[in-house]
């Protein structure tokens, strides 16, 4: 390669390393040695800089994911409330602690909330100037050729004839193919010495890059509205019962705080009928195989009314909310006479259940009676009594139904003032009549003379999640902008590629040997990519067409390996293979 | 829809069997690596034969190929340090050289009938009965999810079956592109404990689905979870590599030696396991950021909200957070290297507990491990 002149060498390396330094964007920040001043604004700056610097990023993202391990173990109030009290009742010390740090609402602690709004910030910050920067080096030609182009990591030259094609051809041509291959292009004309084509290609992995932390913003965006706008609540619905969309028919709900809860769509449904099948034999023997719920509905009290077969991924979908079907269960008919015949309790009783083959809980309370009387109630679908657990049900289904009472007397303590559980009964202070087990269709006459009670039937029950977030899609949209972006922020390269010719004369210091157009051809990476060698020797193969080496026609092809390399003698050398080592150019 | 019981017993029976070739092929892997001499020595070696071969072939006029481009600076960009140069192989070369060389020795015949370096033998019988198995147990999958009529993942069981075939199918395609025989022992360990526990714990017979489950949804989500599974289990073992060659290689540089070690000098050089590390890593974490998604799309579609921290949710949140920040780390100064590899670690170590521990340790949306 040709020496450089002392005078001209420090504009050189400037050069070289403009061409070979910025196909960074990251902020400068990052790098050491970034000098800050002092002051109020000097250390605003700074504080500035260190959070939307890379090092804090990481670091709030671990503390992002270190923050929601909690969240995963524990039970969370939103979710499992009635597990959370259970679990502070249970773990007197160590309950109250988590409670007070906030474990058992994580994604809604102060501090989760900092962590991921200190990250937003960061993004922003980040976002801004990379984005200027980038919007620069989109309207920026590709920097002029280093002089030493055999320093690159992948480099390859060979010398021509200096007869046609002309320099000033050649880099035209290969500019052209460049250009062919989509790459932006700048030539430095070729000065009676040299001449060089730059070549830069990738812009997309920076707009990728950048357009996947805009669409992560658009998301939490698009969750912290829908959490505003947003509401849902649980039903629980028994068969040829209704459900019409208000607050009070709701067992839970939970609104957004920019949400109307007078105002909800108003929809209704009746549960016709609700069916579900087991797994009758096997080691999975009582798994679920199918619910549904067959319902009829209306958008609103003027609408015609119109049915469906809600199932578990197929919701009903009416004007302005969903309903999922998300659990079911048993409640049994009890019929409950006074001791004159009369009935006094006639209606399906919602029971909760306990395992996988719905043995139940249930309480049925009347009141109304003097002295009060109240029932805790066992039901199994499929009944049978274990040596060691008792009464307990074998199979999902109903295939013999019973239920286990145990009657009590005295007061219910509906009148404290307290609200009670309409499936729990607090027996203090109460008098144990007695217990019995009856099948469907039997009685039991209750001790003390009060009456009857009996099972006269069994219906089901549908519970049913009703939602509505207005600003899912842009989450969905957000999501998957963000998937594009980050693929192509990972997988499109960002190279740059020079061709340098360069005038020999025969016997002089820049050309030992023959004289002609010595041809380099190199490329850098800005990533860690193995695509790099390939696309260079692609490249190499195309400026050899159009100006091939000395000793070869155009019409040989192109073979990297057999093909020169040219010492310092001009002579090419074939089958020296393995050696790293180069002729300094 | 019944249950083809005939399906099921040849799917357990080719599982069983692929278990044994994989064991087989366990043994025949690390008796590979451990009488293998070090990366060094054999380059060496080959690049002496190769231009011994090449000479020879120059003067018969027959086509001297070896798979060493000439042209380019292979990677010493990265080969700064005085161990690289000792011929801690961090080109592609030694790869490709090493089989062609291998192929090309056979080529130039007349007299020239040198045997296999030591443990190259036992390694590619290893690599031959990985193929075996992988058959038998893609085949016993296969046969699992006719029998019911349904994809092959719709409890732990089959899912931890899918996953263990599927890492080694991503072991097997890259060993295409390059020589990963010293990573064998650990990829087909991998295999076989997701296999035993699978077969042992995990066990259920093949039956229907839970309703829950009975979704389109289910092919797209838990598809794309699987291949994640197969190939962050694959980069964590190129990352485990990579941890013990970086200490062996910083001591190297801080005597002045040469590498040793027993493990790290029959492994490939630290930048180029980095690397491999951050290439697997890099193109599976869009995927798993695609099967987070698709769950998400799915939850809106069963449980009517697209997020709602259910640990599963939580954990692969997680999990993506973890993996975030190694590909943050990777690009910070001064986090290259170590302190990204351990990142890396972390992401899959989460991703474990993600896979096993939340199906078994707690209740949520996500029960469907099938186990009583």
């Amino acid at each position: 390669m040709s020496t450089v002149d002392p005078g001209t060498r420090d504009s050189q390396a400037r050069e070289d390393e403009s061409a070979t330094a910025d196909l960074s964007t990251q902020p400068k920040s990052d790098l050491p040695g970034a000098v800050v001043g002092l002051g109020l604004t000097g250390w605003l700056r700074w504080m500035w800089r260190q959070l939307t610097s890379m090092r804090t990023a990481l670091l709030l993202l671990f503390l992002l994911a270190i923050g929601s391990i909690p969240g995963s173990i524990l039970p969370q109030e939103p979710v499992q409330p009635s597990e959370v009290t259970r679990y502070i009742a249970d773990n007197p010390g160590i309950g109250e602690f988590f409670d007070a740090i906030g474990f058992f609402n994580v994604f809604s602690a102060p501090w989760y909330v900092a962590i991921y709004l200190l990250l937003l910030v960061s993004l922003v910050g980040c976002i801004v100037p990379r984005t200027r920067l980038h919007w620069k080096a989109m309207r920026s030609t590709p920097p002029k050729a280093p002089s030493r182009l055999s320093r690159l990591a992948e480099s390859s030259s060979w010398t021509a004839d200096s007869t046609p094609p002309a320099p000033q051809d050649v880099l035209n041509e290969a500019a052209e193919e460049l250009k062919g291959k989509r790459w932006r292009v700048h030539i430095t004309d070729f000065d009676g010495t040299t001449g060089a084509v730059s070549a830069e290609k990738g812009y997309l992995r920076e707009t990728g890059n950048l357009i996947f932390h805009v669409a992560l913003l658009v998301l939490l965006l698009a969750v912290a509205l829908g959490g505003m706008f947003g509401w849902r609540g649980q039903a629980l619905v028994i068969e040829d019962e209704s459900f019409s969309n208000t607050v009070t028919q709701y067992d839970s709900f939970n609104a957004g705080r920019l949400v109307d809860a007078g105002n909800l769509p108003p929809f209704s449904l009746t549960l016709d009928e609700f069916t579900a099948t087991y797994q009758e034999e096997g080691d999975q023997q009582g798994a679920p195989r199918t619910f549904e719920a067959d319902v009829t509905f209306r958008d609103n009290p003027d609408a015609t009314s119109a049915q469906q077969r809600v199932e578990v991924n197929s919701p009903l979908v009416v004007d302005g909310a969903k309903a999922f079907l998300v659990g079911h269960g048993y409640a049994p008919v009890v019929e409950v006479r006074n001791a004159q015949g009369l009935v006094v309790y006639d209606a399906p009783t919602v029971f909760l259940q306990t395992d996988g083959n719905f043995t139940s809980n249930g309480v049925v309370k009347l009141p109304d009676a003097d002295p009060q009387l109240g029932f805790q109630a066992l039901f199994l679908p499929t009944a049978a009594v274990d040596e060691v657990r008792g009464p307990i049900s074998m199979f999902p289904a109903l295939n013999d139904p019973a239920i286990f009472l145990s009657a009590w007397e005295g007061d219910l303590g509906l009148d404290d003032g307290i609200p009670q559980s309409v499936y729990r009964m607090d027996t203090a202070g109460m008098t144990d009549l007695g217990i019995k087990a009856i099948r469907l269709g039997e009685s039991w006459e209750i001790p003390g003379g009060r009456g009857t009670v009996s099972l006269t039937g069994v219906k089901q029950y549908a519970v049913f999640d009703v939602a509505y977030d207005p600003a899912r899609f842009y989450a969905l949209a957000g999501s998957i902008f963000a998937l594009l972006g980050l693929m192509l922020s990972l997988f499109v390269p960002r190279r740059r590629v020079f061709v340098r010719v360069t005038r020999r004369h025969a016997g002089s210091p820049a050309g030992q040997g023959a004289a002609g157009a010595h041809i380099e051809v190199a490329g850098l990476s800005r990533t860690d990519e193995a695509g790099l060698k390939p696309a260079v020797e692609e490249i190499t193969a195309v400026v050899k067409k159009i100006v091939p080496p000395i000793g070869e026609s155009t019409t040989e092809p192109v073979d990297n390996t057999t093909a020169d390399r040219v010492d310092d003698t001009g002579v090419s050398t074939t089958g020296r293979t393995g050696e790293e080592q180069r002729p300094d150019a | 829809m019944s249950v083809n019981e005939s399906l099921a017993q040849l799917s357990n029976g080719l599982v069983y069997s692929s278990m044994l070739v994989y064991a087989g092929s366990l043994v025949l892997f690390a008796s590979s690596f451990a009488s293998s001499r070090p990366f060094a020595e054999v380059e060496a070696e080959q690049q002496a034969r190769a231009k011994a071969g090449d000479t020879a072939a120059d003067l018969t006029a027959t086509s001297a190929t070896t798979s060493a481009p000439v042209n380019s600076k292979m990677t010493s960009g990265t080969s700064r340090t005085a161990v690289s140069a000792a011929g801690s192989s961090t080109s592609g070369s030694f790869t490709s050289g090493s089989s062609t060389s291998g192929t090309a020795a056979l080529a130039r015949g007349s007299g020239d009938d040198r045997e296999l370096p030591p443990g190259r033998k036992a390694g590619n019988m290893a690599m031959s009965l990985m193929w075996l198995a992988t058959l038998l147990l893609a085949v016993g999958v296969a046969a699992r999810g006719f029998s019911a009529g349904r994809v092959p993942w719709g409890n732990m069981y089959e899912f931890s079956i899918s996953s263990a075939l599927a890492v080694s199918i991503v072991f097997l395609l890259l060993s295409l592109r390059r020589d990963l025989r010293w990573l064998g022992m650990f990829v087909v360990g991998a295999v076989l404990l997701t296999l035993g526990a699978a077969v042992t714990i995990l066990y259920t017979d093949s039956a229907q689905l839970v309703p829950a489950l009975k979704s389109f949804w289910l092919v797209i989500h838990v598809l794309a979870a699987i291949i994640c599974a197969g190939a962050f289990t694959v980069g964590a073992g190129f990352t485990v590599a990579y941890l013990i060659r970086e200490r062996a290689e910083k001591k190297a540089v801080a005597s002045g030696t040469a590498v040793k070690g027993w493990f790290s000098t029959r492994i490939p050089g630290a930048d180029r396991l980095d690397a491999s590390a951050y290439r697997i890593n890099a193109f599976v974490f869009p995927l798993w950021t695609f099967a987070v998604i698709a769950g998400a799309i799915w939850a809106e579609d069963a449980w009517g909200r697209y997020w709602g921290w259910d640990p599963k949710e939580t954990w692969a949140f997680i999990t993506w957070v973890i993996y975030a920040g190694y590909l943050h780390a990777r690009a910070t100064a001064g986090w290259r290297g170590r302190k990204a590899a351990i990142i890396g670690l972390m992401g899959f170590v989460s991703f474990l507990i993600n896979y096993f521990g939340v199906n078994f340790f707690a209740t949520g949306l996500h029960s469907y491990a099938g186990v009583s």
